[in-house]
């Protein structure tokens, strides 16, 4: 007799089995593919006749990094192009000047090199260097205001660390510290700071989305920034939704109030990968020797950080909440934030830093899913109050005016 | 005899493919090479002289490693630089073997047929310019076809000398032309040179003798930006403008020129030592318009 397993289709197809044939069939296509591709680059271009754009150009160098020390500006650079191209000549500020280049000055399609360029600049003046290649063509990039780029070693680590740990967990711990007065807050007054909370949330996470565009904007076009960003915020959703699904599940199930503390370490994930990401930033603002939009970045961050401290400990304001668990809140929000300056300021990646934006913004965008559910769930009153609206509204209001600030 | 062609299209020949030219010059050549045309004497006593310019495409290098495709006057750029005397006949024998039409301007008096405007040069096609040079003086040609930037930037001029009928006190005779390269297009130049390429005789200094007289024909053809300029160090010199004159203008030690302009200079060294010349627009310095004289003691053969 058949078991109730046998009888399912998908069994049917597992009884089918995997025969050697079937390599061939997957294979197939993509060989064939594969096939046609070589022959249109080995001759297949008579086919259409010749590109009416003329190779040279498209080719492409992009700047990675641009690093100050004493008396030098080292320029990592990288050839974003369809073909082979060659740095002929330097000019910093518009004169010509030595330079070396390592390993080539001929940089093979997505290949690497290093420009140091003695040079006596000065801190505070803008520096824009141009590379001339051997057909002519000139890519510059610019900084505005120049200053010495931090060394990795002990103590830059250290200080990229107190860095994170001002602009990402102290901000968060300030935040936390809203805790005894929510306790006080009535019971009605629970769900406007809870919806106080999404608007910081929504905000959040919409501009992390936006910085995410903008970087993806400025990278070269090969690496394709916004799929980089369609899959980091569907990780970020899926992710944070299959954790979730686990902690508020099985926290549903258990301690009464236990779903709160899910739902607020799960506010506190999202808005740790999202200070991963405005880490990355902070780090990379030195990294490409933007000292200057580093220390604007760090009071911004600072004050939208504290904000989001508020907005974990906002769920448990009614509940009891041991110390220790306070604690973990914090640094999982706040702590991400050294790992990404560490990240950014060493070894900044424009591809890592959208992906960890786009990560964010999705985590957050499924926490304030997750927030809203509770909510309804909770209320007594209907979700669209006016309170929630108002708290939304607020909530908004306070990132956006916070935002302002920090232009000035 | 060469007959001037009419000046409609006759259908153009496919593009011929770049060719190098017989001995690739180089500024240094350019500085003291004078092209004095075959040179007959005619009926009437007449001085004749026929050049031969052919119009190419060639790539060139104009600054160390940088390669810019350009259009050139006999495979160099600036092109040859024409030398007569006032007076003479001259017969410019023209063939056009680049990619586009062209034609040759020249500076001076001359027949409207001889101006190079109208008579536009297809791609295969050749014409004759004829006319008597006068007044003496330091002239320029260049193509005239539009786009005018284009034509004149890609590298299609040259000087044109037209000697007083009394020559000039000997001297040691150097042609500048002051160029710049626009090589990736987008309207400014990247590169300034003097006969072609960017910083070339500041790596290669011009020997020259503590009191030995020295003549520069000095013409710009920098297209894009508005002036441009020359500044000698160490010594001022005698400032013939426009050659036209046997006196002299000023004395001085900077003269600006805008595009087509020129001027004649003389100097002589009174201290040896390398003493650099260069536009006192410091960004064209640094950008390659840049050189220097290398001054021996006197009686040191160079």
């Amino acid at each position: 007799m058949r078991t109730p397993d046998e009888t399912l289709p998908v069994a049917e197809v597992a009884r089918a089995g995997w025969r050697p044939g079937t390599w061939l069939l997957i294979i197939l296509p993509v060989a064939l593919l594969a096939a046609m591709v070589v022959l249109f680059l080995t001759g297949g271009e008579g086919l259409i006749g010749k590109p009416p754009i003329p190779p040279d150009a498209l080719l492409k160098i992009e700047f990675e990094r641009l690093v100050f020390r004493p008396g030098e500006v080292v320029a990592t650079v990288r050839n974003t192009g369809p073909d082979e191209v060659t740095i002929a000549q330097v000019a910093v500020n518009e004169a010509l000047w030595q330079f070396a280049v390592s390993p080539s000055p001929s940089l093979a399609r997505m290949q690497r090199a290093t420009v140091t360029i003695p040079y006596p600049w000065e801190t505070g003046d803008p520096v824009e260097v141009k590379l001339i290649t051997s057909n002519g063509l000139a890519f510059t990039h610019k900084v505005d205001i120049a200053a010495e780029t931090p060394r990795p070693s002990l103590r830059t680590l250290g200080i990229f660390a107190l860095l994170g740990i001002y602009v990402g967990v102290i901000p968060v711990y300030l935040g936390l510290l809203w805790f005894p007065f929510l306790k006080r807050v009535r019971e009605e007054w629970f769900h406007f700071f809870l919806s106080l909370t999404a608007g910081l949330l929504i905000f959040l996470g919409v501009d992390a989305l936006k910085e995410a565009l903008e970087a993806a904007g400025k990278i070269p076009h090969a690496f394709k920034g916004v799929g980089i960003i369609l899959i980091g915020i569907s990780v970020g959703l899926l992710g944070l939704m299959a954790v979730g699904e686990r902690t508020m599940g099985r926290a549903r199930a258990g301690v009464p109030g236990g779903e709160r503390l899910a739902l607020a370490y799960l506010i506190a994930a999202g808005i740790g990968l999202h200070n991963l990401g405005e880490g990355l930033a902070i780090g990379a603002a030195y990294a490409l020797g933007n000292v200057a939009l580093g220390t604007f970045l760090i009071i911004g961050f600072t004050i939208h950080n504290t904000t989001e401290g508020f907005g974990v400990v906002a769920p448990v304001a009614k509940d009891r909440v041991r110390l220790w668990h306070l604690v973990a809140l914090g640094l999982l929000a706040g702590a991400p934030t050294i790992l990404g300056t560490w990240i950014g300021g060493f070894t900044y990646s424009a591809v890592w830093s959208i992906l960890f934006l786009a990560l964010g913004a999705g985590a957050i965008f499924q926490v304030v899913y997750e927030l809203l559910k509770l909510m309804t769930r909770d209320a007594r009153e209907r979700a669209g109050s006016l309170a929630n609206f108002a708290g939304l509204i607020l909530g908004l209001g306070i990132m956006y005016l916070t935002g302002l600030l920090v232009q000035l | 005899m060469v007959h001037p062609n009419p000046t409609h299209y006759m259908g153009s020949r496919p593009a011929p493919t770049d060719r190098q030219a017989p001995d690739a010059l180089d500024p240094m050549q350019i500085l003291t090479a004078f092209d004095h045309g075959k040179v007959t004497r005619l009926s009437n006593g007449q001085i004749q002289r026929e050049y031969t310019l052919t119009a190419f495409d060639r790539e060139i290098e104009v600054a160390k490693g940088v390669k810019f495709p350009a259009w050139t006057f006999n495979g160099s750029v600036p092109g040859p630089t024409i030398r007569c005397t006032e007076g003479d006949r001259l017969l410019i024998h023209f063939r056009n073997e680049g990619a586009h039409p062209h034609t040759i301007h020249l500076h001076g008096i001359h027949p409207a047929d001889a101006d190079g405007v109208f008579e536009v040069v297809p791609p295969g096609g050749t014409y004759g310019y004829q006319l008597t040079a006068e007044p003496f003086g330091l002239f320029l040609y260049h193509c005239h076809v539009m786009p005018l930037k284009k034509h004149i930037h890609k590298g299609l001029y040259g000087a044109f000398i037209v000697d007083p009928k009394t020559p000039r006190p000997p001297a040691k005779e150097l042609v500048m032309v002051m160029n710049g390269f626009d090589t990736d297009l987008d309207g400014e130049n990247e590169f300034y040179t003097v006969n072609g390429i960017a910083n070339y005789f500041a790596e290669h200094p011009i020997p020259l003798q503590v009191g030995e007289p020295v003549r520069i024909y000095l013409v710009n053809t920098t297209e894009f930006d508005l002036i441009n300029s020359f500044h000698l160090h160490g010594n001022v010199f005698k400032l013939f403008r426009t050659g036209t004159s046997l006196t002299s203008y000023e004395i001085t030690d900077t003269v600006m020129l805008c595009q087509g302009e020129r001027c004649i200079l003389e100097f002589s060294f009174k201290y040896p030592g390398r003493f650099m010349f260069h536009a006192h627009q410091s960004e064209f310095a640094e950008l390659g318009w840049m050189g220097m004289f290398d001054v021996r003691p006197r009686a040191q053969r160079a």
